[in-house]
């Protein structure tokens, strides 16, 4: 007997090698090297989840059972993907053009984005799928229990193969958010078992046929002498079983994942139609005998699902049967992973993603919270799908036979055929008749077929079977309306989709669709003109009051009329409503833009237009729209701010240059001047003084001392030039020493008094507040003084002029004001006698610079304080500030 | 020789050099020093001759040119303008207005006196 442990082994080997083959998958395909990953034979290979551990082992227990009833599993597939090539390629037309996420979102979109559609759908789906999941559990446990015998706990190896499937799924079902939800390493890994499984089950085949029953000829007479021959075919049974197969093929959540959202080529498809035909051919060849060689070789009441490993094992083939295990546990492991991210993509798209949405409604979105949320949401929706097959595995009849449960998941996923194939084919189908038809038929298929296959007495009570709910022998689950004798699965089949379809027409015909749901209609019926436009907005059915409406919420009413007003004008025609052109919805698109962004104005006028629906991760788009938007609003403010006081700094520096280049100007022009005028009486006598011989002594001798006192004003104005120079822009070099204001004082006056002895001011001082040690340069406060003493001198006109000078002490700083008697400066010239060459016009004559005072100023500003002009003393004051200590820096 | 010229000029050394040479020449000399009446002193001297400062007090040299063409009585009067800004502009200013003829200082005691005898119709 082949050891359980090595079986664990060799089952945790492969499950290592699948995830390798996904991450070497995901890497490539992260690299932009997807090439092969997506190739027609892969896509092929991925269709092959079809074949669950169900078609693994369920076939051959099947056809044990029934004889050739296993077939029509694998005729409607074959005639879907033969026959319905039509709908297929519709299918995955609007798959890829509308970026469908799933089923449900394929019926939620097709019927104008109806919420509560995509929620009845994904309820639809998840109670569907997880009988079909529990499927797989059974089956592998099954399968453990055949090698590990009837000891094992088959519950705890459900739990433990539940929690591998969940892990494997999460990681690679839900590593990134895709737009167009595609797994490559998902695929490429369901690939691969879908070769170990052909494989497997030819090999054992191959076995059977030339191993035990001795080649084909024998087989075939093995297969004459059993009971299978002698089956009859059940007409209604067959047909039925193959309507729903093919049904399943279509609406299988699982099989819309990788026949339409994995879907990465449209022309995959054309080899698909073939290659997977034949697929099913080659996995369905060695049914039959293997069936027979094992109801002939294995003791009666052998469970003949489980052929395919008890009769290798029977032959003591134990890598033949490890082969097989292998195959079944392929079979189920990726049916289940499929499974799980068709069904947590929409868990989470249609019904966690609208609740946590409108939760948040208001809120700011932060980007990146959404994804991470929808992460979550996928990953807790895939443990729950799991988390749910586990418990229906545990809870539900455990004996039942495998193939029984996946024909009631069969039966209720198909009831949301009528709602699909009308929704691509018929524009009249509307969402109050698909959500009738899904409504009802989900219904009957649950009390019919579902909640009976617990068992007489679980969920129904026995009588319910008898004679009805409460009595009503109409509603028997099993025999509605009266009707007899059926097959419980024809049964429920039929009614099912009699009713679910009923409902459909008549709740289309008898209500109106939305604009909305007509403009999704429209797209989807007529999917191959809306997609082969390739760029801009196609032929559209909007109506220009529909934008109209929009606009006017987005843009304001005014602003919206005026647009509309305007494009109608350019295309000649009056009023609000202008044809609606390509043109025209790509300008109103920027116009929107604008507003809210690039994103949410292409979903929304590809919502209003039918040219593109609106996916979750479109809102996801424009979440992250409007929260960049915020963010960039605030940047954007901060940096305009930025930018306004650069602007302005800009704007200031430039009028300051503009200035100094005005006052340099004017300056060069000053200083021009003030040479000139010297230099031409300089000039006028040295000519006169030349060319004037007989000139008398008193004359000449005057002239020459007005020579020699232009000389004299030339060479003051120069040094005043350079002091000014210096002190405005050189190094000065400042001579810091304690010093009294009184001796300062002594000296500037008597430097002014032995200059001009003639001048009368009378200086009057308060010596005994003059006391006051300074800390500065002693030379440069000196020729301040001096300036504003021979300012009082030049320009008072008194008639005994006088300059009082008084001295005080403001904490640390010291202020020294000098005030004449005269008639002061005229209140407009106070501005401007400190400026260069400001010398007052009428007092020209006193025969300065002009520059005295700016040479002041700028020596007081280097001394750390100011001189200033005191208005309102009766004469000429100025005050002098400055610190007691002069900083060490200056 | 000996016609009027009137010298509006505030700078007391050049009035004095200009005296000196026009009187030498046999020219009676005339001084005003303000701008503001400068317009009354034209009136009442009647000169031959203009020699204009640019730079005057309360009037500049231009705005009492100006205002001598503008007045019929006046608008033929010779002016010599003399200043001490140099620039080109100063003289495209000048002969824009209307002077007869434009000298920068410092000058030559020559050309003053040649000017004169020139514009005052010798």
């Amino acid at each position: 007997m082949l050891s359980f442990n090595l079986l664990v082994g060799v089952c945790l080997g492969y499950v290592c090698l699948l995830f390798l083959v996904a991450f070497a998958a995901e890497k490539r395909a992260r690299a932009g090297k997807a090439g092969w990953l997506r190739s027609p034979v892969v896509y092929t290979l991925s269709l092959s989840i079809y074949c669950t551990g169900w078609t693994f082992y369920g076939a051959v227990g099947n056809a044990a059972r029934s004889g050739l009833e296993f077939v029509t599993i694998y005729l409607g597939p074959t005639i879907v993907m033969i026959g319905w090539w039509v709908i297929l390629r519709k299918l995955v037309r609007i798959g890829r053009t509308q970026r469908i996420t799933s089923i449900a979102d394929l019926i939620s979109s097709r019927y104008g984005k109806s919420t509560s559609l995509g929620v009845l759908v994904t309820l639809l789906a998840v109670v569907g799928t997880t009988p079909y999941i529990a499927l797989q559990l059974q089956s592998v446990t099954l399968a453990f229990g055949v090698f590990g015998g009837p000891s094992r706990d088959g519950n705890a190896t459900a739990v433990w193969v539940a929690i591998g499937l969940a892990l494997f799924t999460v990681i690679f079902g839900t590593r990134s958010l895709d737009a167009n939800e595609r797994h490559h390493g998902v695929v490429i890994a369901i690939a691969v078992e879908a070769v170990v499984k052909l494989v497997a089950l030819c090999a054992l085949g191959v076995f059977v046929v030339w191993g035990v029953a001795g080649g084909p000829g024998d087989a075939a007479q093995l297969i004459e002498a059993s009971p299978i021959s002698q089956w009859d075919m059940q007409p209604d049974r067959w047909v039925t079983l193959t309507f729903l197969s093919a049904t399943a093929f279509l609406c299988l959540p699982r099989m819309f994942q990788v026949l339409v959202v994995e879907n990465s080529d449209e022309r995959h498809l054309a080899t698909a139609s073939w290659a997977f035909p034949l697929y099913l051919l080659l996995i369905s060849l060695f049914v039959v005998p293997i069936a027979v060689v094992g109801l002939a070789v294995m003791p009666a009441g052998a469970n003949p699902d489980l052929f395919v490993l008890t009769v290798p094992l029977a032959f003591d083939r134990e890598g033949l049967a490890m082969l097989s295990f292998l195959g079944g546990f392929s079979a189920a492991t990726s049916m289940v992973i499929v499974a799980a991210i068709a069904l947590s993509t929409m868990v989470s798209n249609h019904i966690v993603m609208p609740i946590w949405l409108n939760a948040r409604s208001g809120g700011a979105t932060v980007s990146g919270d959404v994804r991470h949320v929808v992460l979550l949401s996928r990953r807790i929706s895939i443990a729950g799908i799991l988390a749910l097959g586990y418990i229906y595995y545990r809870y539900s009849g455990g004996g039942a036979a495998l193939a029984a449960m996946g024909l009631i998941a069969f039966v209720g996923v198909s009831q949301v055929l009528p709602a699909l194939i009308g929704g691509i084919f018929w524009r009249g189908a509307t969402r109050i008749g698909a959500g009738l038809g899904v409504a009802i038929g989900f219904a009957v298929w649950l009390y019919t077929l579902f909640l009976p296959s617990f068992g007489e007495g679980v969920v129904f009570p026995a009588s319910i079977y008898e004679v009805g709910p409460w009595g009503i022998w109409l509603l028997r689950p099993q025999a509605l309306f009266g009707i007899e004798g059926m097959d419980p699965l024809v049964h429920a089949v039929f009614w099912s989709l009699a009713l679910n379809m009923a409902a459909f027409f008549i709740g289309s015909l008898l209500s109106f669709p939305r604009p909305l749901e007509r403009l999704q209609g429209a797209t989807f019926v007529n999917i191959y003109r809306y997609s082969d436009s390739t760029r801009g907005w196609g032929q559209s059915f909007v109506e220009a009051e529909d934008l109209l409406v929009m606009a006017q919420r987005i843009l304001g009413a005014g602003d919206a009329q005026a647009l509309f007003v305007r494009v109608a004008a350019e295309q000649g025609k009056r009023g609000y409503l202008p044809d609606v052109t390509p043109e025209f919805l790509d300008l109103l698109e920027r116009e929107l833009s604008g507003s809210v962004g690039a994103a949410t104005a292409h979903a929304m006028l590809g919502q209003l237009t039918g040219g593109v629906t609106v996916s979750v991760e479109d809102l996801m788009r424009v979440a992250d729209e409007t929260a960049q938007m915020m963010e960039q609003r605030i940047q954007l403010e901060a940096k305009s701010g930025e930018l306004e006081i650069t602007a302005r700094q800009l704007r200031d520096a430039n009028e300051k240059l503009t200035q100094l280049s005005v006052q340099k100007d004017a300056f060069l022009s000053q200083i021009s001047h003030e040479l000139r005028t010297p230099m031409t009486s300089l000039r006028a006598f040295s000519e006169i003084l030349m060319d004037s011989e007989k000139m008398a002594g008193s004359e000449r001798k005057r002239y020459s001392s007005i020579i020699h006192d232009e000389t004299l004003r030339l060479t003051r104005l120069l040094d005043d030039l350079l002091d000014l120079s210096v002190l405005e822009n050189g190094q000065v070099t400042l001579n810091t020493q304690p010093v009294t204001v009184s001796a300062v004082l002594d000296r500037a006056i008597g430097a002014t008094q032995s200059r001009d002895e003639a001048n009368s001011l009378r200086i009057i001082r308060e010596r005994d507040r003059e006391d006051v040690t300074l800390v500065t340069d002693p030379d440069r406060l000196a020729q301040v003084f001096i300036n504003v003493v021979s300012n009082a001198q030049k320009y008072c006109d008194a008639a005994t002029p006088e300059l009082r000078i008084s001295v005080s002490a403001v904490g640390d700083r010291v202020v020294v004001d000098l005030i004449d008697n005269g008639s002061g400066i005229p209140k407009d010239s106070q501005s401007m006698i400190f400026e260069k060459f400001a010398r007052l016009s009428d007092q020209r004559a006193a025969g300065g610079a002009g520059l005295g005072l700016a040479i002041c100023r700028e020596i007081m500003v280097r001394l750390g304080g100011g001189i200033d002009y005191l208005p309102g003393q009766g004469g000429a004051a100025f005050r002098v500030t400055l610190p007691q200590a002069l900083a060490a820096a200056a | 020789m000996g016609g009027r010229v009137l010298l509006i000029e505030d700078e007391p050394n050049i009035i004095e050099a200009i005296r000196f040479i026009l009187s030498r020449d046999g020219w009676a000399v005339d001084v005003h020093s303000d701008g503001a009446t400068a317009l009354e002193a034209v009136a009442k001297r009647n000169p031959d001759l203009v020699i204009l400062d640019v730079m005057l007090p309360n009037k500049s040299g231009y705005d009492i040119l100006a205002d001598l063409r503008a007045d019929p009585e006046t608008e033929a009067l010779p002016v010599l303008m003399l200043t001490a800004r140099g620039q080109s502009k100063d003289r495209e200013m000048a002969e824009r207005i209307g002077v007869s003829r434009f000298m920068t200082k410092p000058f030559s005691n020559a050309e003053v006196l040649n000017s004169v005898r020139e514009l005052a119709g010798q």
